[in-house]
């Protein structure tokens, strides 16, 4: 017996819809509990005083500025070196053994757990060129960990710009750097933000790596060379040695609705500057 | 008439594959010469060599010589970012960057760093009125390239090449995606165009060939066939296949 083709479309689509819907369903369940169980110990007060008590009571003002910190200055650093070599990889180099070598130790680079690369944070940044646990040898830690992800991202990105605005561009007279500058970054630029929009998510969200590497220093820190902790780290310890769950939430929140945040900011000035472009 | 370019016994390679077998041609400075024949005749090819974007192809082999003015522009040592501002190019495809269409022309004028405002506005207008588009742009200047049709777009590109203020103009079939009416304004500029510039225009249409140009040269599988004055070419061409290609037997 033959079953109705319809039928077979109708269910398939079905099935392939509930999936969708769980997926998204879950996100809105995480995001939902988080808001509940945070929302009542989180406020602006919360976010603008100092933890007492380990974090029992007061706020969370130092996690939050070591988390600005350390995912600023690992996207400082991430940032140009990764769109360097994505550029090289796609624009400067033709597709050779060497190339192949890059492109593997960059997918390697993306598959490493990130305690191992706190392990040699820790080994590397803070014992051996004795930085300590502070702000930088976190960054450092953290560029390494983000950079195959810019790296990547931004590959794809330049790679899906027509090859034709390329030969346009040549034929008005441009050089292959003001090709690259003026209309290879700026098509691809969408799809740059998106891989560093994922590091920022990569780096808020980390806890192993960066207690090993910026320690977990409850006080704000003034230099770079200072110890700090992240939201995430916050978190983490709050949750982990039973100290305050309810604070734990309320962490949590401000974590998740920042991310929230630094996404639509940085989306809506994309599309203000993209809109140049197109 | 004074010569502008010239390639001697000039032939090229892809690989092994011969595209282009000892061409002999000399294109007359202030005139429209068009390149004409079948595909993979080759035509395309000798106007990659004239811009150098054949440098962006792989595994070339050049013999022979190819000069603009008598200097020599397939050596290594050639200022190729040079050449391509003295020689502009419009390809077959519309191919408009992706910003507005005041943009679009002042790219290359501010590459070769023209920044003043006035200056700028000025060599926009110019080259739109030239290339017969001011008319349907002047007040929207400002508004993406992309939304302009096909036909807008293609004289758009013309008028980003005039921008340059090039000495030579290569049009690369550039009225094979249009219909008559853009076709015909672009053949009403190039007529316009050819007192201040050298023009060689590429088609597989012979009738443009036949209208647009004063002198035309017919290409088959890589060998310049015959070579004169567009008149003469096309009513009383001296070799057979130049006529059975121009009457449509074959191409």
């Amino acid at each position: 017996m033959r079953i109705n083709p319809r039928l077979i479309d109708k269910l398939v689509s079905r099935t392939l819809s509930m999936q969708a819907y769980f997926t998204v369903g879950i996100l809105v369940i995480i995001v939902f509990i988080i808001f509940v169980k945070g929302i009542s110990n989180c406020g602006l007060s919360f976010m603008l005083t100092y933890p007492e008590d380990m974090g029992r009571h007061g706020g969370i003002f130092p996690a939050i500025i070591g988390t600005l910190f350390l995912v600023a200055l690992s996207i400082l650093f991430a940032t140009p070196l990764g769109i360097g070599t994505a550029i090289y990889l796609t624009e400067y180099t033709k597709e050779s053994r060497f190339t192949s070598i890059i492109r593997f130790g960059v997918e390697s680079l993306a598959g490493i757990p990130s305690i191992i690369y706190g392990l040699f944070g820790f080994i590397f940044f803070v014992i051996k060129l004795g930085m300590g646990w502070s702000l930088l040898a976190g960054a450092f830690t953290m560029t390494i960990m983000i950079l195959p992800t810019i790296i990547r991202t931004s590959e794809e990105a330049i790679k899906a710009v027509p090859k034709n605005l390329r030969i346009v561009s040549h034929s008005l007279g441009a050089t292959k750097w003001e090709t690259t500058v003026k209309v290879v970054l700026p098509s691809a630029a969408p799809g740059i933000l998106t891989g560093i929009m994922l590091s920022i998510g990569r780096a808020v969200g980390e806890t192993a790596a960066v207690i090993f590497t910026m320690g977990s220093s409850l006080r704000l820190p003034t230099s770079l060379m200072d110890s700090g902790r992240t939201m995430a780290v916050h978190f983490y310890i709050l949750a982990r040695e039973g100290i305050s769950m309810e604070k734990a939430y309320a962490t949590a929140l401000v974590l998740v609705v920042s991310i929230l945040a630094i996404n639509i900011l940085a989306y809506y000035t994309m599309n203000k500057v993209t809109s140049k472009y197109s | 008439m004074e010569s502008k370019i010239r390639a001697e016994n000039l032939s090229l390679w892809f690989g092994d594959a011969p595209v282009l077998k000892g061409i002999d041609l000399e294109i007359y400075k202030n005139m429209i010469t068009g390149l004409m024949g079948p595909a993979g005749s080759g035509k395309s090819t000798l106007i990659s060599l004239i811009n150098r974007m054949i440098d962006f192809e792989d595994k070339v082999k050049i013999q022979g010589s190819l000069s603009i003015d008598g200097e020599d522009i397939l050596g290594k040592s050639v200022d190729v970012v040079g050449l391509r501002r003295r020689v502009g190019t419009v390809f077959a495809v519309p191919l408009p960057l992706p910003r507005s269409i005041f943009e679009n022309i002042a790219y290359g004028p501010r590459l070769k760093g023209i920044t003043k405002k006035t200056d700028l506005q000025d060599i926009v207008e110019a080259s739109l009125k030239k290339a017969v588009l001011w008319e349907e742009v002047y007040d929207r200047q400002q508004t993406s390239a992309l939304k302009l049709s096909g036909g807008q777009q293609q004289r758009l590109c013309l008028a980003r090449t005039l921008a340059l203020q090039p000495e030579i103009i290569l049009l690369d079939e550039p009225c094979s995606g249009l219909d008559p009416i853009s076709t015909a304004k672009i053949e009403e500029a190039l007529n316009e165009l050819k007192k201040d510039f050298t023009i060689i225009l590429v088609s597989n249409n012979t009738k443009q060939i036949a209208r647009a140009t004063d002198f035309s040269a017919f290409f088959y599988m890589g060998e310049l066939v015959e070579f004169g004055a567009t008149d003469k070419i096309f009513t009383n061409p001296s070799i057979k296949r130049t006529e059975d290609y121009i009457q449509g037997k074959f191409g």
